[in-house]
């Protein structure tokens, strides 16, 4: 009776104690974002989207260049990434053989474990160093290696997930492989490869270490790709550790935005996937 | 026969091209080819890199870079020691923080939610994994570096303090602080990963256990959680390796301090807060390769734990579900 007892005491507490393991780990990481979104609110005005920082001591001034520079950087990423991590899935999916593809697969996801701060080392010694100055080229670049992994793998995914029926079909009828490949395998993947895109970008925009080194900082607006640039992440960093209470509550504002433009890349991507898949269905 | 050899004339190269060019199925093949295998070629091109830059360093200071505990670019001496062991420390106490907490809330998702809380709460976690490090290192700035300074910090050495753990000044900032910032980053990781392989367990263990008379714990405890266990220990390496290559959250707060110190409460550096701080900074092709050798040597580690911990997870997720 009295092991009985103990077990089904042992079987409650434990029990339990995993319930509060989950109530803590889900309400610590909303308690320390709910007070990110209220610092940020209260942070938050118009002149943050449209003026330049101000010099240390004046209050007002906004991160309209940090905004523009982080688009920048994101677009040059974008650019360099998307058309590798894209075609080079295709190969993967559709033409690979088995020794090769399964070397790009394996480098795909060693690269998307190194640390960020060591492909910013690497951007720094192949764009930075032999172009003498910082540049959003080189940040452009740094955050495309982190793409580019990503892409690659969602697409040869997703084009994986189309049933081979589809491409005998296509094939049956004469298309050639190519053109199975453009006008029917890839759209009835577009869904997983968008999502893919997504998900890719939102990881990137909040990049900070990669970007320390390349594209630098400016606190003035970038009129070339090859002058230093500011991006949102890496100023709220500097505002953030630096001693004015006005840089602070800048850095809360941006903190605030870019968490709201990531997680809303997240939850897009999502909603993008889940809409293929019950048009499929139905 | 013979008539029809030497009839065909041989085609010349340059029509040869133009043919295959024309033949798109041959030209997609070569490009996407090209594509997929410049990925293969900038990741050799990385490693080769570090290599190359950093042996100004290497070829100075040997393996006693390894061991060596002066870092003073000034007399251009540097020794790797206090980074190397700032990063295993907090990614470790990290870890210790994180493991029994994030197991068990993975453990109630998987066995004991219904699957409606279950998926919503993943979702959630999930989300939280795409939150920026520097976001999490702007909060812990904010907040948890004077909740430690204030409250914790003076709490620890009250009661703890006749340990070599918790000695020397509260400043908020030091290894525990980043530990603790660390451990909520790796919380999304552990989470979910290890409520898919808790999943992918065959109903029939569960019922087995259950039906020999075990509780719903010991079943849990004894059957499922074993069953699932490389999977477990799969998503705690990526969640290490994470940790041990994260710069922003950790150079914030992780007080700067190039030292071996045994305190927990006293301020250290790390590998990758070394690099962020002072990389823009270091003239000379011996202090820059000293850097480069120490971003080598973060990445070996973090490769080496990665393809361990794609290996378990690999070996586990492949068996039955559960639901969903």
């Amino acid at each position: 009776m009295g092991r009985t007892k103990r077990r089904n005491l042992l079987n409650n507490v434990m029990l339990a104690l995993t319930g509060v393991c989950t109530f803590v780990t889900v309400s610590v990481l909303f308690v320390i974002l709910g007070f990110l979104v209220w610092n940020g609110f209260r942070s938050l005005d118009w002149n943050f989207f449209t003026k330049l920082p101000l010099s240390a001591g004046e209050t007002g001034g906004g991160l309209a260049n940090a905004i523009v520079g982080s688009g920048i950087t994101i677009l040059i990423s974008i650019v360099i990434g998307v058309p590798v991590g894209f075609l080079g899935g295709i190969y993967l999916a559709e033409f690979g053989g088995k020794t090769f593809p399964m070397f790009v697969r394996y480098t795909a996801d060693l690269l998307n474990g190194v640390p960020s701060i060591v492909i910013g080392i690497f951007a720094w010694t192949v764009v930075v160093k032999p172009m003498h100055s910082f540049s959003a080229w080189a940040g452009g670049f740094a955050l495309s290696l982190m793409m580019i992994p990503i892409g690659l793998r969602s697409t040869e995914h997703f084009l994986r997930s189309v049933p081979n029926s589809m491409r005998e079909g296509a094939l049956a009828l004469g298309a050639t492989k190519t053109r199975t490949i453009l006008t029917v395998i890839v759209p009835a993947a577009r869904q997983g490869i968008l999502t893919g895109l997504i998900l890719g970008v939102a990881r990137v925009a909040g990049e900070t270490a990669p970007l320390l080194f390349t594209s630098l900082n400016n606190q003035f607006w970038s009129e070339k790709l090859t002058e230093p640039t500011a991006t949102l992440p890496v100023m709220i960093y500097k505002l953030a550790i630096s001693a004015y209470d006005d840089w602070h509550r800048q850095a809360w504002a941006a903190g605030l935005v870019l968490l709201g433009l990531v997680l809303l890349a997240n939850i897009a991507a999502r909603w993008v996937l889940s809409r293929g898949a019950s048009v499929q269905r139905g | 026969m013979a008539t029809a050899v030497i009839a065909a004339p041989p085609q010349p190269a340059a029509r040869k091209f133009v043919k295959l060019l024309r033949d798109g199925d041959k030209a997609a093949h070569l490009i996407t080819l090209i594509f997929a295998a410049s990925v293969f070629l900038v990741t050799v091109f990385l490693v080769y890199e570090l290599w190359v830059q950093s042996s100004p360093a290497r070829a100075k200071f040997g393996f006693e870079f390894l061991f060596s505990k002066s870092w003073d670019p000034v007399a251009e001496k540097f020794g790797a020691l206090p980074f190397i062991y700032g990063t295993v420390l907090t990614s470790l106490l990290a870890l210790l923080i994180s493991v029994p907490l994030a197991v068990g809330a993975a453990i109630f998702l998987s066995e004991l939610a219904p699957p409606k809380l279950s998926n919503t709460c993943t979702f959630l976690v999930e989300l939280l994994a795409a939150v920026p490090s520097v976001i999490y290192g702007l909060l812990a700035f904010f907040t948890l570096v004077p909740l430690m300074r204030i409250y914790i910090e003076p709490f620890l050495k009250k009661n703890l303090g006749f340990l070599p753990f918790f000695q020397g000044p509260a400043y908020g900032y030091g290894y525990l602080t980043a530990a603790m910032i660390l451990s909520i980053m790796t919380f999304p990781f552990i989470i979910s990963i290890s409520r898919e392989s808790l999943l992918a367990v065959p109903r029939e263990q569960r019922e087995a256990a259950l039906a020999l008379g075990a509780t719903k714990w010991e079943s849990t405890w004894q059957v499922v959680v074993p069953h699932a266990r490389l999977g477990i220990i799969g998503s705690i390496f990526l969640a290490l390796a994470r940790a041990l290559g994260e710069t922003m959250a950790v150079t914030m707060v992780i007080g700067n301090d190039p030292a071996v110190h045994a305190s927990l409460i006293a301020p250290g550096y790390t590998i990758a807060a070394i690099i962020a701080n002072e990389f823009t900074e270091a003239t000379g092709e011996l202090y820059q390769g000293a850097l480069v050798e120490l971003g080598l040597v973060l990445f070996l580690i973090t490769i080496i734990l990665n393809a361990a911990a794609q290996l378990l997870i690999v070996a586990t997720t492949k068996k039955g579900s559960k639901h969903d």
